[in-house]
């Protein structure tokens, strides 16, 4: 289950690093969206999975329970990567309304503006 | 009682969740802002007397006991800078007042101002690796709204790039928390520390380490520095400053805690990599540093060139090169936001922005040109001003180490600094005057006392820097002596 969840996220990886190097900010913004899956995939295998129980104290035995902290730091990064991704999105719509340019070339910049 | 350790945290962020209530009072936002940071400062400066009496202190959240819940840790490195950060925020802020304009601060700029003070804070002060993440993240996101405020063309393309590329950078981070998780199990830094001394540092925690290097110097600049030309000439004067002053240094922070605390049994390969790593920025920074003509790339050049000295600290890791680190990292947030203070106000002044352009100011502007002199002399480490006490540290410590490549980067990279702000001096201060007294636009109160602060901070380093050894020497010999911090926090 682990090798097969890594290998789903190095897909994932791929298709993110894909989607960051195109040109059109909006791609972009999607990489970083699918890298932040990625990595949140990566912490759950992390922790192990399919160990046990769920981490909750009571009758139940308690030797074998999943590991409860990955699911808290996922919880924890998905909000922020929500945060962030809706900030970028509005960040890069404003600038195409400004700019007039999705096109991460034509951004580039020029000397002593 | 040591409660009192969030505070420098948890008041900037109160303060600016009560600001944005108040956002049509501005007078009202600058005064609660004012005194919200006097009073971060006074706690700070209390924090750092009390640990030189009783040692590092440290917080439990929720009373769970290390190394199970998230916990802050006051040590002296930590304290000092969170001072400094403090009051170079507060310095920022007063020059804010009379430049940064009513339509940005009705934007909420306060309130994204103690967001910042309080992610960098937390980011000093946290002792757990997963909240030092969530720290970044706080700070992260007060700057992509500080640096798009005002929304010019610049800053909205300038601000795309800043964003993505330190989205890319905390990915990384995330990534490498879960590796070194896998491995031990724990994010109390204390504990990891005493895991990987147990277990040894084996060749995955070093590769795991070198995933930490890449976040750390994307962050500070250290080599990949590409973003940060472009990102910091973006944003009006002001935030220029408190991101030059404060973003990288918070970089640089971590990467000392993290070499210094949790991967040090390495250093043939780890800090190797930091030396030459900083080696290199400093001849790509010192490079840059010249190349340009646009004021506010040399002055960005120069932040690079402070990242590689103060890392060459790191690389040799010996007493004297820790402290002249710490001394250095005091003195560069100080210095630094002053040069960008004094970058911004020449362009504002002139309405230009290449060098060339620019001529005869000190006619126009006295004190302000040789503000610009003083601090000219104080980055390039002429005594008594505050760079000189850090450089000659970290140069006895390089002599020490043996290690005379970096030692002789290092002060030749001074040499570059010295020659690249002077160039600036002399083309833009010397010569005819471009601004007739008529139409001289007038240097506001508000500008002078905030460089006046911040050169009088300047010769304070210097002169007292006596007064300030044993704080630093406490810092340095805790970050040398890793069993002090780990003592404190798992007793």
């Amino acid at each position: 289950m682990e090798t097969l969840m890594i290998i789903l996220t190095g897909v994932l990886v791929t298709i993110a690093t894909y989607l960051v190097l195109s040109k059109s900010v909006i791609r972009v913004i999607l990489g970083t969206a699918v890298y932040s899956h990625a990595t949140h995939l990566l912490i759950i295998t992390m922790g192990g999975l399919k160990k046990g129980n769920v981490p909750i104290l009571g009758d139940d035995d308690v030797s074998t329970f999943v590991d409860p902290l990955p699911q808290a730091l996922i919880l924890t990064s998905i909000v922020i990567s929500f945060a962030v991704t809706a900030l970028v999105l509005v960040l890069a719509y404003r600038a195409y309304q400004t700019l007039g340019t999705d096109n991460m070339e034509e951004l580039r910049g020029r000397k002593y503006e | 009682m040591n409660n009192i350790i969030v505070l420098p945290m948890a008041l900037p962020i109160m303060l600016g969740i009560i600001l944005i209530f108040l956002r049509p009072y501005i007078k009202t936002q600058r005064v609660l802002t004012v005194l919200g940071l006097l009073v971060t400062i006074g706690i700070s400066i209390y924090m750092l007397q009390w640990i030189q009496t009783d040692g590092i202190i440290r917080l439990d959240f929720g009373g769970w006991e290390p190394p199970f819940g998230i916990l802050f840790v006051a040590d002296s490195f930590a304290v000092i800078l969170v001072t400094a950060a403090s009051i170079v925020t507060l310095i920022c802020l007063i020059y804010a007042f009379s430049s940064i304009g009513e339509k940005i601060e009705y934007m909420y700029f306060y309130s994204f101002v103690n967001f910042l003070l309080a992610g960098v804070n937390g980011s000093f002060l946290t002792g757990d690796i997963f909240n030092l993440y969530v720290n970044f993240e706080i700070m992260l996101l007060a700057s992509y709204v500080l640096i798009v405020l005002g929304g010019k063309r610049m800053q909205l393309r300038e601000s795309l790039k800043y964003v993505v590329i330190n989205i890319i950078s905390s990915w990384f981070f995330l990534v490498a928390i879960a590796y070194l998780y896998a491995q031990l199990g724990t994010l109390n830094m204390a504990h990891i520390s005493v895991l990987i001394s147990e277990s040894g540092q084996t060749p995955l925690l070093t590769v795991t380490s070198l995933v930490f290097l890449i976040v750390f110097a994307l962050k500070s600049g250290l080599l990949l520095y590409f973003w940060l030309p472009g990102s910091y000439s973006a944003p009006p004067t002001a935030v220029a400053a408190l991101f030059g002053g404060l973003l990288t240094k918070v970089g640089i922070y971590v990467m000392i805690r993290v070499f210094t605390l949790i991967f040090y049994h390495e250093p043939q390969i780890t800090h190797t990599i930091i030396g030459i790593l900083a080696g290199l920025t400093l001849i790509m920074g010192s490079i840059g540093a010249i190349a340009y003509k646009d004021i506010r790339q040399i002055v960005a050049y120069n932040v690079i060139i402070a990242v590689g000295f103060i890392l060459v600290g790191l690389a040799v890791m010996t007493q004297e090169a820790l402290e002249g680190a710490v001394y250095y990292l005091m003195h560069d947030m100080v210095a630094k936001s002053l040069l960008f203070l004094l970058a911004g106000t020449m362009i504002t002044v002139t309405g230009e922005k290449r060098l060339d352009n620019m001529s005869g100011l000190i006619r126009n502007y006295p004190v302000f040109g040789w503000m610009f002199f003083i601090v000219m002399l104080s980055l390039a480490g002429v005594p008594p001003l505050s760079g000189f006490i850090g450089k000659v540290l970290v140069g006895q410590g390089a002599v020490e180490a043996g290690s005379y490549i970096l030692l002789a980067l290092g002060f030749i990279s001074s040499i570059f600094v010295l020659y690249s702000l002077l160039r600036v001096f002399l083309n833009s201060f010397w010569g005819e005057t471009i601004i007739s007294f008529d139409d001289e636009v007038p240097m506001k109160k508000g500008w002078m006392v905030s460089f006046g602060l911040f050169t009088a901070l300047m010769f304070t380093f210097g002169l007292g820097a006596e007064y300030f050894a044993p704080f630093v020497a406490d810092a340095a010999n805790t970050l040398l002596n890793p069993q002090i911090y780990i003592d404190a926090v798992l007793e």
